[in-house]
C-alpha cells in the first residue's frame, strides 16, 4: 500500500462519510457543514488526480461561494421546529432502492471494461496543462464558443437571480402626493 | 498506483448518495445539495478519465470548468427561487410547494 | 562553510537535517514529507508567537499617533503588555452559552485562524525558501481566505444569539463582496509575470517592482486587503462600539483571543501578500547570494506595508455597510475590471511591438486613474448641484431627501 494509495483511501472515505451525512442529517446547516467537508474531500481528489488548479477552483467555486449561498438560504428559510419534523419524504424507500440499482448497475458496467484496470501513465506537467487550459479557452479552434457561452449563462443566472431574490417594492401608503423620494 | 476503477466506483458512489438525497428528503435546500454532490460526482469521473485515459488532450479539464460555471449558475438560480417561494408560501417543503396559483 | 551558513541558514538548516533522517533510514520521500511537517510547524508557531510583537507595536503605534502613551507599564515601554494580557485571557473561564453548537462553537475560531497562518505556504520568505511551491498560489491565497469567511458565519451562526448571526451575515456579505475586485486585480501581476507561482512572479520583478508597473492595481489592492481584513475604515464587522461585538459576541477567554490573533496576523500577512506580489517580496541588492539579506528585505517591505494600513486605521473614520457595498460594486469592480483589461492590452502591445513595457503599462495605468478621477469628480459636481437646489429651492418635502448615492 503505497503512501498515494493511503492517501487516496483516506480522501475517499472522508468523502463518501460526508456525503452520507449530509443527506441524512435532520438539521439542515448541519448538512450544509457536510457538504463543504464533502466538497473538501473532492477538491483533495483533483489535487492527487494532477489537476491542482481544478482542486483550487473547487475550493474557491464550490466551498467559498455556493456553499456559503447554500448556509445563508438555509439560515434564512428556516422555520421553528423545523428540524424537528419529518426530514424524508414517505416513499425514501423507493429513493434507496433507486441509488442502490444505480449503483449496482455501475459497479457491474465499470468492471466489465477492460481498459479502465490499467495504472495512469506519468504524471503530465501542472504548468504546462495550466497554459494549455487557459489557451484552449481562447482558441478560436478550440473552446472559445463554450467559454463565451458559459459567461452569457453566468450572466443570466446574475441578473435572473437578482431579479427573482429581491425584496418587493412597497407602494407608498394612500394616495401620497409628495415627491417620491423614498425607496429608489 | 491507483487503478481507475477506484475513481470510478467512488464517483459511482457519491452520484448514488446524490440521487437517494434528491429523491428521499423534503427540504429544498437539502435536494440542492444532493444536486451538487451529483455534480461533484461527474466532476471527478471527468478528471479521472482525463487524467488516464487521455493526459494529453486538455478537454477534459475544459469539461470540468463548464461544469464549474453552470452549477454555481444553477446553485444561484435555485436558491433565488426558493428563497422567493419562502416570501410567498413561507415553506420550502418541497411537498408543500404544490399548487401553480392559489 | 562559516559564510555560507551565516549567508543561506534554510538550506543549511534543511541540508543537516535531511542527512540526519536518511541517516536513520527513511526513503528519500518520507524524509522530504517529515522535513516539510517540521517546517510547517516551525513556520506556524514563529508567526503566532511573532503576534506578541505586532499586537504590542500596533497599540503602541496606534496610541502615539492619536497623541497618547499606549501601554508602558508591563516590561520596558509596555513590551510584555501582550504577554499580560494573553495570561488573564487564559485564565479566564471559558463560558459556553446554553443552547450553542458546540462542535462549530469551536470549530469557528480555529477555522479563521488556519485561514491566515494557511496563506504563509505559498509566500517565498527568501531565494529558493518556500513553503509550497504552488503553480496555482496567488489563487491558493484566495482560497485560504474563502475559508476564513466560512469560519466567521460558523461563529455567528452557532451563537445562538441574533445579533451575532446579523453580525455574521453583514461580516460575510462584505467579505464576499471585496473578494471579486481582489480577484481581478490579484490578475495583474499574474499577467505581467507570466505565472501564478508567487516565487515566479518575485523573480519577474527583477528590473522594476510591480508597483512602478501596475500602481492602480497596488492601490486597489490595498483597499481590498483592508477590507478583507476588517481593518479600519472597514471594520464595521466588529467595531466597538456598534453591533455590540459582532459575530464574536459570544466568544469569551481564549477562543475570543483566537479571533484577535487572527484579525492582527491577518493584517500582517496581507502586508507581505502586497510585498510578495507588488514590491518585489525578497528583492535587493545581494539576496540572491546570501539568502538571509533577502529574508531581511521580505520583512523589511512587509513591516512598511503593515505600518501603512496601522497608519490607515488610525486616521480614517468608518464607514456604514451601505456606503462601503456601494463603493465596493460602483467603484473598485468597475475599476479593478477597467485595469486588468488596459493592463493584459497595454503588456501585450509593448510585448509585440517591443515597446518599453514599464513606460506602457505605466501610461496606461495614468489613463485610467485620469478618466476614473474625472468621472468621480463630474458625479461628485452632480450631486452637489442637485443637493445645492434642493436647498435652495425651499421647499420642506413630505419625504425625506434620498440619500442613496
Amino acid at each position: 500500500m503505497t503512501l498515494l494509495q493511503l492517501i487516496f483511501l483516506a480522501a475517499a472515505a472522508l468523502t463518501l462519510g460526508a456525503a452520507v451525512m449530509v443527506v441524512t442529517t435532520s438539521r439542515l446547516v448541519h448538512a450544509a457543514l457536510w457538504l463543504i467537508l464533502a466538497l473538501a474531500g473532492v477538491a483533495v481528489l483533483f489535487a492527487l488526480l494532477d489537476a491542482p488548479f481544478l482542486a483550487i477552483v473547487q475550493v474557491v467555486v464550490y466551498i467559498g461561494a455556493i456553499a456559503i449561498l447554500i448556509i445563508f438560504a438555509a439560515m434564512l428559510t428556516r422555520r421553528v421546529m423545523q428540524d424537528s419534523g419529518r426530514q424524508t419524504t414517505r416513499t425514501w424507500w423507493l429513493g434507496l432502492l433507486a441509488a442502490l440499482l444505480l449503483f449496482g448497475g455501475l459497479v457491474v458496467l465499470v468492471l466489465q471494461v477492460p481498459g479502465f484496470q490499467a495504472a495512469g501513465g506519468a504524471a503530465p506537467d501542472p504548468q504546462a496543462n495550466l497554459i494549455d487550459l487557459g489557451r484552449s479557452l481562447v482558441d478560436v479552434n478550440a473552446f472559445i464558443l463554450p467559454f463565451e457561452l458559459a459567461s452569457v449563462l453566468l450572466l443570466a443566472a446574475l441578473i435572473g437571480a437578482m431579479f427573482v431574490a429581491r425584496p418587493e417594492s412597497r407602494k407608498p401608503p394612500g394616495g401620497k402626493s409628495g415627491t417620491p423620494g423614498g425607496e429608489a | 498506483m491507483i487503478p481507475l476503477t477506484w475513481y470510478l466506483l467512488l464517483s459511482a458512489a457519491l452520484l448514488c448518495i446524490g440521487i437517494y438525497g434528491v429523491l428521499s428528503r423534503r427540504n429544498a435546500v437539502a435536494i440542492l445539495m444532493g444536486i451538487e454532490l451529483m455534480l461533484n460526482a461527474v466532476n471527478l469521473n471527468l478528471v479521472a478519465f482525463w487524467r488516464y485515459l487521455s493526459p494529453a488532450v486538455i478537454s477534459g479539464q475544459v469539461f470540468a470548468v463548464m461544469v464549474f460555471a453552470v452549477a454555481a449558475s444553477e446553485a444561484a438560480v435555485g436558491l433565488a427561487l426558493i428563497i422567493s417561494i419562502y416570501r410567498r408560501r413561507s415553506t420550502v417543503v418541497a411537498e408543500e410547494i404544490d399548487l401553480m396559483k392559489w | 562553510m562559516g559564510w555560507r551558513m551565516i549567508g543561506n541558514p534554510f538550506g543549511w538548516i534543511q541540508q543537516q537535517l535531511m542527512t540526519l533522517l536518511t541517516g536513520w533510514g527513511l526513503s528519500q520521500a518520507w524524509a522530504a514529507a517529515v522535513l516539510s511537517l517540521v517546517g510547517a510547524v516551525i513556520l506556524a508557531t514563529v508567526l503566532l508567537v511573532s503576534t506578541f510583537f505586532l499586537i504590542w507595536a500596533e497599540r503602541k503605534l496606534l496610541a502615539r499617533m492619536q497623541d497618547r502613551l499606549g501601554p508602558n507599564r508591563v516590561g520596558p515601554w509596555g513590551v510584555f503588555q501582550t504577554v499580560a494580557d494573553l495570561v488573564k485571557l487564559l485564565g479566564k473561564e471559558i463560558v459556553t452559552p446554553a443552547g450553542v453548537d458546540r462542535f462549530i462553537y469551536y470549530l469557528a475560531p480555529l477555522l479563521v485562524v488556519m485561514s491566515v497562518v494557511g496563506i504563509w505556504a505559498v509566500i517565498p520568505l527568501a531565494p529558493g525558501v518556500q513553503g509550497t511551491a504552488l503553480d496555482v498560489g496567488v489563487l491558493y491565497v484566495v482560497a485560504v481566505g474563502a475559508i476564513g469567511e466560512l469560519g466567521i458565519l460558523m461563529a455567528g451562526y452557532s451563537s445562538n444569539n441574533k445579533y451575532a448571526l446579523l453580525g455574521a451575515f453583514r461580516a460575510v456579505a462584505q467579505l464576499v463582496s471585496y473578494e471579486v475586485p481582489m480577484v481581478l486585480v490579484l490578475l495583474v501581476p499574474t499577467i505581467l509575470a507570466g505565472s501564478m507561482n508567487l516565487e515566479v512572479i518575485v523573480q519577474q520583478q527583477s528590473p522594476m517592482w510591480f508597483v512602478l508597473v501596475a500602481p492602480l492595481a497596488c492601490l486597489i489592492f490595498l483597499i481590498t486587503s483592508l477590507a478583507e481584513n476588517g481593518r479600519a475604515p472597514f471594520d464595521l464587522l466588529e467595531a466597538e462600539s456598534e453591533l455590540v461585538a459582532g459575530f464574536n459576541t459570544e466568544y469569551s477567554a481564549l477562543a475570543f483571543g483566537m479571533f484577535y490573533v487572527a484579525e492582527f496576523l491577518h493584517a500582517f500577512t496581507a502586508g507581505a501578500v502586497i510585498a510578495t506580489l507588488f514590491l518585489g517580496g525578497w528583492r535587493g541588492p545581494g539576496a540572491e547570494t546570501y539568502p538571509i539579506l533577502g529574508f531581511v528585505y521580505f520583512l523589511a517591505k512587509t513591516l512598511v506595508m503593515w505600518f501603512l494600513s496601522l497608519w490607515v486605521r488610525g486616521t480614517v473614520p468608518r464607514i456604514r455597510i451601505d456606503q462601503m457595498l456601494a463603493f465596493n460594486w460602483k467603484v473598485l469592480t468597475p475599476l479593478a475590471l477597467a485595469v486588468l483589461t488596459t493592463t493584459a492590452l497595454a503588456d501585450k502591445l509593448a510585448l509585440e511591438l517591443g515597446g518599453n513595457r514599464l513606460l506602457t503599462n505605466l501610461g496606461a495605468n495614468l489613463v485610467v486613474a485620469l478618466v476614473t478621477l474625472a468621472a468621480l469628480r463630474a458625479y461628485a459636481r452632480a450631486q452637489r448641484s442637485k443637493e445645492e437646489s434642493q436647498r435652495i429651492g425651499g421647499l420642506v418635502t413630505a419625504a425625506p431627501v434620498s440619500r442613496h448615492h
